[in-house]
């Protein structure tokens, strides 16, 4: 149980009951009307409507509303330390509330990176202002240079649930080998940003058609696929060793992973609802809201990714919620940085893009943003509502249309393209250890 | 913001009916008789590239209006301290300028400063995206030449992939129904290429490009933006360079176009660039009537 030393939310004493949803728990195989008693920061009883006896004291009624595990967003960019221009610890996990997130992984690429336990520590400290769980991933090599790798064995201990060097690469062989093989002996995931660099020199969008014609260098697919390939490979070869692919957007990389799984490797990822909204098409006028890495990729691509999310190829939903200042976005396309936030969209685009239209059941769905992320980290205790797991709940509207309106996001960064958009699927309630963090 | 009227960021979104009249109007523009359409206004040239030929021809086509230039180079500025190309846009525009001229490394440039400041943008090459009045001036001079682009096949020889030129030159004569070939290696003509526009097709040899066309346009190999792309320069003047032989294969009565600068020994000989088929000082020429109508329009002068 050692992820339970790492809630940063006070416990709640008290007791609070949940009345009349439908629970959707994808772990525990439960779709049905059930009520769910939390008591003390644990779930206490699941049971048909009405069997719990006793009383509790709150009630929240969900009639209508859908009862599941708290979200598990595996990754997301807090920007602390260091750049609180952007965001805080205080302000995304906020906006991660009201995501209906009960848990998130926050991303070493700070200033400077979190490369130590003493970091770990710092990020876990109560005055970072966190209304939900904030999981520290670590640096996979000191600084992220790619260089030497870091002490994965203080920073397990420390509290960080994974290694990585996001926004970068592990590029070259013998590292990411090396790292592969010592997170294996720790059962420690390497997390790993798949782009070949050196392919990418200058590019700030999908190689294609679209990149041609607006005179942008364009990442080709293989950047990505090569890595990934690479990496499943060692997977393969080595004992043990734990690969979680971040923000997967190529069918050819996907091809990479399925491989792996069917040879039974211990490999996961996660694909962005970015990438499964739109693609390289999209971008208009050089709004660099549209401009991430990896970039948006081409329909197939994209036809990719949504076959894997519905025939359960996908381990997860993560959002790559990476917030900017509008001074850091509003210039020249080649020169805004990457990234988008995403915290308070990505229920609402799964249900809207891959459930409503695409078919996809709201069990999956929930699956991937529950059971399915908790899997591929490790979060014991967390995923699932059975008795005796940790009282995280989202309760949500499946039907509820509203209009996303970036400005009043409680990111403290308002970059997405998903501005006005109409979106079915709403967050009501989030609540973390059994208290409620978010109504809405 | 949409762009102020008048603005003109690039051929693809331009319509052929705009063009017609932007060239119609070019015919009559003369700088060596001086119309006082801009008398008063001030036309801003924001260079953030090196530029010989664009400048040149903005500056002198706006004093043949009777307009006041101010030219802003990136090297000398508060561009060099660091300022933002909005921050600068909106310098610029608070100064008093009634028109920005914006030649920029960064593709898409002008239509962010054009999204943000409420004076006509008009784009003098941005990036690797586009160059509409050099379009627009080719264009001209190609109308001069052959009447009409009725039946025409325009061959386009070089590195098309860094080319700016060549993708507004693509777009404008793809409205008018140019049958365009596109010719290169593959690392400077990628077969993508032909999803540009309607007409335009890639062949890897010279012979089929040039075989029967009405002009063709060389492009430079433009090493500042290879980004580590290694060309064999030997092998791409084997293969490609322009040379007297082989514009025997193109139609008699063609003309060989270059939009500059051109390096002499590489994409062409001495020999074709002084020949009696080249084009290419006539082009820059009508650059300065060209750019006059497009500064006009830009002040719905255009009349």
């Amino acid at each position: 149980m050692k992820n339970s030393r790492r809630d940063v939310t006070s416990r709640s004493t008290s007791s609070l009951l949940i009345k009349g949803g439908q629970l959707i728990d994808p772990a525990a195989r439960i779709d049905a009307a059930m009520d769910v008693l939390l008591k003390d920061g644990r779930v206490a009883e699941v049971a048909a409507p009405n069997k719990i006896k006793g009383s509790a004291d709150e009630k929240f009624d969900a009639r209508g509303l859908i009862v599941a595990p708290g979200f598990i967003d595996l990754h997301v960019h807090l920007r602390e330390p260091g750049q609180t221009h952007k965001e805080t610890i205080a302000t995304g996990t906020a906006a991660a509330a009201a995501g209906g997130f009960t848990s998130v992984c926050t991303m070493p690429n700070t200033v400077p990176v979190v490369d130590s336990a003493e970091w770990i520590e710092w990020l876990r400290q109560p005055e970072r202002g966190a209304v939900i769980n904030v999981f520290a991933i670590a640096a996979a090599t000191r600084a992220s240079k790619g260089v030497t790798l870091t002490d994965f064995r203080a920073l397990h201990s420390a509290g960080a649930i994974a290694v990585t060097d996001d926004g970068k690469p592990i590029l070259d062989d013998g590292i990411m080998r090396e790292a592969l093989v010592l997170g294996g002996e720790l059962n420690f995931p390497v997390v790993q940003h798949a782009e070949d660099t050196r392919m990418t020199e200058n590019c700030s969008m999908h190689a294609g058609a679209r990149s041609f014609r607006l005179g942008l260098r364009g990442m080709t697919a293989a950047a990505e696929a090569s890595i990934v390939e690479r990496d499943v490979q060692l997977a393969m070869q080595i004992p043990n060793a734990r690969l979680h692919v971040a923000h997967l957007s190529t069918a050819d990389a996907l091809k990479s992973v399925r491989r792996g799984k069917r040879a039974k490797a211990r490999v996961t990822f996660e694909v962005t609802p970015h990438h499964f909204t739109l693609t390289d098409e999209d971008m208009r006028d050089y709004d660099s809201n549209y401009k991430m890495n990896p970039p948006l990729r081409s329909v197939s691509d994209r036809e990719a990714i949504l076959a894997a999310l519905a025939d359960g190829t996908v381990d997860a939903i993560a959002t790559d919620h990476a917030p900017h200042a509008a001074h850091e976005k509003e210039m020249e396309f080649e020169r805004a940085a990457f990234g988008i936030t995403g915290l308070e969209t990505a229920l609402a685009l799964a249900i809207t893009r891959l459930h409503r239209e695409k078919r996809i059941s709201l069990t999956r769905i929930v699956e991937l943003f529950t059971a399915g992320p908790a899997r591929c980290l490790d979060f014991r205790g967390r995923g699932s509502l059975v008795r005796g797991s940790v009282a995280d709940v989202t309760v949500f509207d499946p039907k509820k249309k509203w209009a996303f309106a970036a400005a009043k996001s409680l990111s403290k960064s308002k970059n997405t393209p998903f501005d006005g958009w109409q979106l079915t699927g709403k967050v009501v309630a989030t609540i973390v250890g059994g208290k409620m963090v978010y109504s809405g | 913001m949409n762009p102020a009227r008048g603005s003109l960021l690039g051929i693809e979104h331009l319509e052929a009916a705009e063009i017609l009249r932007l060239l119609k109007f070019a015919r009559r523009m003369n700088p060596d008789k001086p119309r006082p359409l801009l008398k008063g206004k001030r036309v801003l040239l924001l260079f953030y590239e090196a530029s010989t030929r664009t400048r040149s021809s903005f500056e002198i086509a706006a004093k043949s209006l009777g307009a006041h230039t101010v030219l802003i180079q990136a090297m000398g500025s508060s561009i060099e301290k660091g300022e933002s190309l909005l921050d600068t846009g909106y310098t610029v525009r608070a100064v008093g300028a009634d028109i920005i001229v914006i030649r920029h490394p960064n593709a898409g440039a002008p239509y962010i400063m054009a999204q943000h400041v409420d004076v006509p943008i008009i784009n003098a090459g941005d990036g690797l995206h586009e160059h509409p009045s050099q379009a627009l001036l080719d264009a001209y001079t190609v109308l001069r030449n052959k009447k009409t682009f009725k039946g025409l096949q325009i061959s386009i020889v070089g590195d098309i992939f860094h080319s700016r030129v060549a993708r507004s030159a693509c777009h404008l004569l793809s409205k008018f129904g140019v049958k365009i070939i596109l010719c290169g290696p593959a690392e400077l003509v990628p077969d993508i290429a032909t999803t540009l526009a309607p007409g335009v097709r890639v062949t890897r040899h010279i012979e089929d490009a040039l075989r029967g066309t009405d002009v063709v346009m060389l492009l430079r190999v433009q090493k500042e933006r290879l980004s580590g792309l290694k060309i064999d320069l030997p092998e791409y003047i084997a293969r490609y360079q322009m040379t007297a032989g082989r514009l025997k294969m193109a139609k008699k009565d063609a003309i060989v176009m270059h939009p500059g600068p051109i390096i002499r020994g590489l994409e062409l000989t001495s020999e074709v660039a002084d020949g009696a088929q080249a084009r290419i000082l006539e082009e820059v020429r009508n650059g300065v009537p060209t750019r006059m109508a497009i500064l006009a329009r830009a002040m719905g002068k255009m009349r």
